[in-house]
């Protein structure tokens, strides 16, 4: 009977899973029981109690409202919002920038095909965070001190200090004004289309009076509601700009040099995608007599997306975990912040846990939103 | 598969039994030969290599007292270049058995699994900022930009004195060290931060003209800078304490590099036993009893090292200040030697 079990396939294969399993759950446990013990061995302090305590350390700039008095955990969704709004901004950007480095470089015109050659042949070469010092040098060079900010618009200033511009001020019914404005284009611009589709000839002025009236519309709701939105100028107060809406010299270094870097990459694998395509599909699209344009977006684009959409989702995966490289330049991300607070708390096993945790998450959406898409425009086979 | 398994558990077992060491600090660091020391990435004055590579400044050279006294060499040092948040780990992880590095000795720190020993600097935080701006006081700093460095106590320094004064200071805070020097330099931030002696050094070694930047306090209050040790090596804090406390009691006594030999026949029973003349002082460290004395003709005393650094003869100039002896109003303050 023994010696059966023993001689079992199947059984040895269970045998086998489970001990496996056990031995790794037997290692984890381990290693976390050392290092508590260990910690507590060396008087550190472990636990998450420390993100309920206000924070105490400011942070240059977030997107959303931070002060030095919130709690860590607040200072962590701070520079989670930091990083997430970098990541969003230069993955649209670098895949916008990327289409056209990719159809420069498939161009019959040589000068253009040869540069985007060499832009991308230097940017993939250079480590990325060389090439933020560098943004972030012209960013701080090319431009005078505050008293000496360039202004070429009213209420526009270019300094060291970064961008200042008039900030937009929404009082209330403000919002109210936006979104109705907004509905209102949509409905003028619907009505005016469909009727300019229904009278041919008349289309155009037709479409010109829905906007008119949309236009009308809004200058009459604007007043009704005592006009509820103003801008802000920014002033030279003392020693800085006051007021208005900046754009600071460090934002602006990772977010131009993270595009750049990741377009030529995303140039690459959007051409790798459109050469992959079989000669023989343009030549039968053009042979139908189809304009190149429909050729490129209804024939070859289409087929080139399943070759594109992997590589460009690790692409993706790669530029969010690229934008920790924001704290050389003194953006504050989420790895700065994580820095920050390891140095006040000397909790580092609990914060860099955390940082791992959110890494993670965000990539795991990235991952499973491309495979969804990847799944829409794969082949159906039927 | 027997044979695999047999390996997994082999592992399991090796791994159950590894995590135990009774060593002390002393033993570890004199079966090495050498003393690991935390340093700066690059402070001249209190740590930084000069240009052939040999590593200067007060706290290097408080270091170099701990290693004449455990291994009779100032040269049998090794110094890792520390940033300000690998500082603290490093040592809690035994990476280094010393960290002598511009350290705050504050509260969170003392609690939170490291020893604070004697201080060797006493510091306030400092603005320093360039003279043709006109601004001489914290009070007249309002909207100005700061820019900070992670991993230092400055952060929230920034921040209690904004709130205190209602300033809107605007920090812009960087990672590393240089990058935070370099943006304050091209004019990126109206401000620099951190302990007026480093910034006496980054004004010294890195501005065009020194002449034309001012450095003023932040807060009235002081800073302890304090090399420190890991928790629970109680005789090793008491070596590094006294290896401190040596460079301090000689300048007291007056007793220097060039003249400490002509002491040895004193009928003094505090410098007899200073000298280890009379014993007992080192062998209840754990050390040999002229300890003192080796630190002082390896290094001189305090004052010796202050000077050389970072005062009179040092491009920094700093002047004594509260690092005077405490007969000179400072606040250094030698212990019974007994």
């Amino acid at each position: 009977m023994i010696s059966a079990l023993w001689y079992s396939a199947r059984v040895r294969a269970w045998a086998a899973q489970i001990a496996l399993l056990a031995g790794l759950g037997l290692f984890l446990w381990m290693i976390v029981g050392n290092t508590v013990e260990n910690l507590t061995a060396r008087g550190i302090r472990t636990g998450f109690d420390y993100l309920w305590r206000p924070a105490r350390f400011p942070i240059s700039e977030s997107i959303i409202r931070y002060d030095a008095s919130d709690s860590f955990l607040w200072a962590y969704v701070a520079g989670l919002a930091n990083t997430l709004w970098l990541s969003l901004l230069s993955i649209v950007f670098a895949t916008i920038l990327g289409l056209f480095v990719c159809l420069a470089r498939l161009s019959h015109h040589p000068v253009l095909s040869y540069m985007t050659g060499v832009y991308v042949t230097v940017l993939r070469n250079v480590p990325l965070i060389v090439q933020l010092l560098f943004w972030y040098a012209i960013a701080t060079s090319v431009f005078p001190a505050p008293r000496a900010a360039l202004n070429p618009l009213p209420g526009l200033f270019l300094s060291i200090r970064g961008v200042y511009a008039p900030a937009l001020i929404v009082e209330p019914g403000g919002w109210f004004f936006l979104i109705a404005s907004a509905a209102l284009f949509i409905v003028a611009l619907a009505v005016g289309l469909w009727s300019a589709r229904r009278a041919r000839s008349f289309g155009a002025p037709i479409l010109l009076a829905a906007l008119a009236f949309w236009a009308a519309t809004n200058v009459v709701l604007y007043v009704a509601l005592g006009r509820p939105l103003k801008l802000e100028m920014p002033e030279l107060n003392g020693l800085n700009f006051s007021g208005g809406t900046n754009l600071s010299p460090e934002f602006a270094a990772i977010i131009i040099g993270l595009t750049i870097y990741t377009s030529a990459f995303i140039g690459e694998i959007i051409r790798g995608g459109i050469e992959a395509i079989d000669k023989g599909q343009w030549e039968g699209a053009r042979a139908l007599g189809l304009s190149e344009r429909v050729v490129m977006f209804k024939v070859i684009l289409p087929q080139a997306l399943r070759i594109i959409v992997p590589p460009m989702t690790s692409q993706y995966l790669s530029t969010v975990k690229n934008t920790t490289l924001a704290v050389a330049v003194g953006y504050p991300e989420l790895g700065l912040v994580v820095n920050t607070v390891i140095n006040q708390t000397g909790q580092a096993i609990e914060s860099i846990l955390i940082m791992l945790c959110v890494f993670l998450s965000i990539s795991l959406s990235v991952s499973l939103f491309m495979n969804w898409y990847n799944a829409r425009v794969a082949l159906v086979v039927r | 598969m027997k044979k695999k398994l047999i390996t997994i558990t082999a592992a399991l077992a090796l791994g159950l039994v590894s995590p135990a060491l009774a060593e002390t600090t002393l033993e570890k660091v004199k079966e090495r030969g050498r003393l690991i020391c935390g340093s700066s990435q690059g402070t001249p004055g209190f740590g930084a290599p000069d240009d052939k590579g040999y590593w200067r400044g007060l706290d290097v050279e408080t270091c170099r007292a701990v290693a004449v006294a455990v291994l009779d060499d100032k040269d049998a040092v090794d110094f890792v270049p520390l940033s300000g948040q690998q500082r603290i780990p490093a040592l809690q992880t035994g990476e280094i058995d010393m960290l002598p590095r511009t350290l705050t000795w504050t509260l969170q720190r003392d609690a939170n699994g490291i020893n604070l020993t004697t201080p060797n600097y006493f510091e306030y935080t400092g603005f320093m900022m360039p003279k043709k701006l006109g601004i001489t006081k914290v009070e007249d700093m309002s909207g100005a930009s700061v820019c900070v460095q992670t991993g230092s106590t400055t952060e929230v320094v920034v921040n209690d004195v904004s709130t205190k004064n209602n300033l809107g200071l605007k920090p812009v805070v960087f990672d590393n060290t240089t990058a935070a020097r370099q943006a304050f330099f091209s004019g990126r931030c109206d401000a620099l931060i951190t302990d007026a002696g480093a910034l006496a050094s980054v004004r010294a070694t890195m501005a065009d003209n020194p002449d034309n930047y001012i450095i003023f306090p932040a807060t009235k209050y002081m800073d302890a800078l304090t090399p420190a040790v890991r928790h629970g090596d109680d005789q090793w804090l008491d070596i590094v304490n006294w290896s401190i406390q040596a460079l301090i009691a000689a300048e007291a006594f007056g007793l220097t590099q060039k003249n400490i030999d002509s002491f040895k026949k004193s009928d003094d029973p505090r410098i007899r036993r200073f000298l280890g003349t009379d014993p007992g002082n080192g062998q209840a460290l754990g050390l040999s009893d002229d300890f003192a004395y080796r630190i002082v003709k390896a290094l001189g005393n305090y004052g010796e090292m202050f000077e050389r650094n970072v005062g009179k003869e040092s491009p920094l100039k700093l002047t004594r200040g509260r690092n005077a002896l405490f007969t000179d109003g400072g606040l250094m303050f030698p212990l019974a030697f007994q």
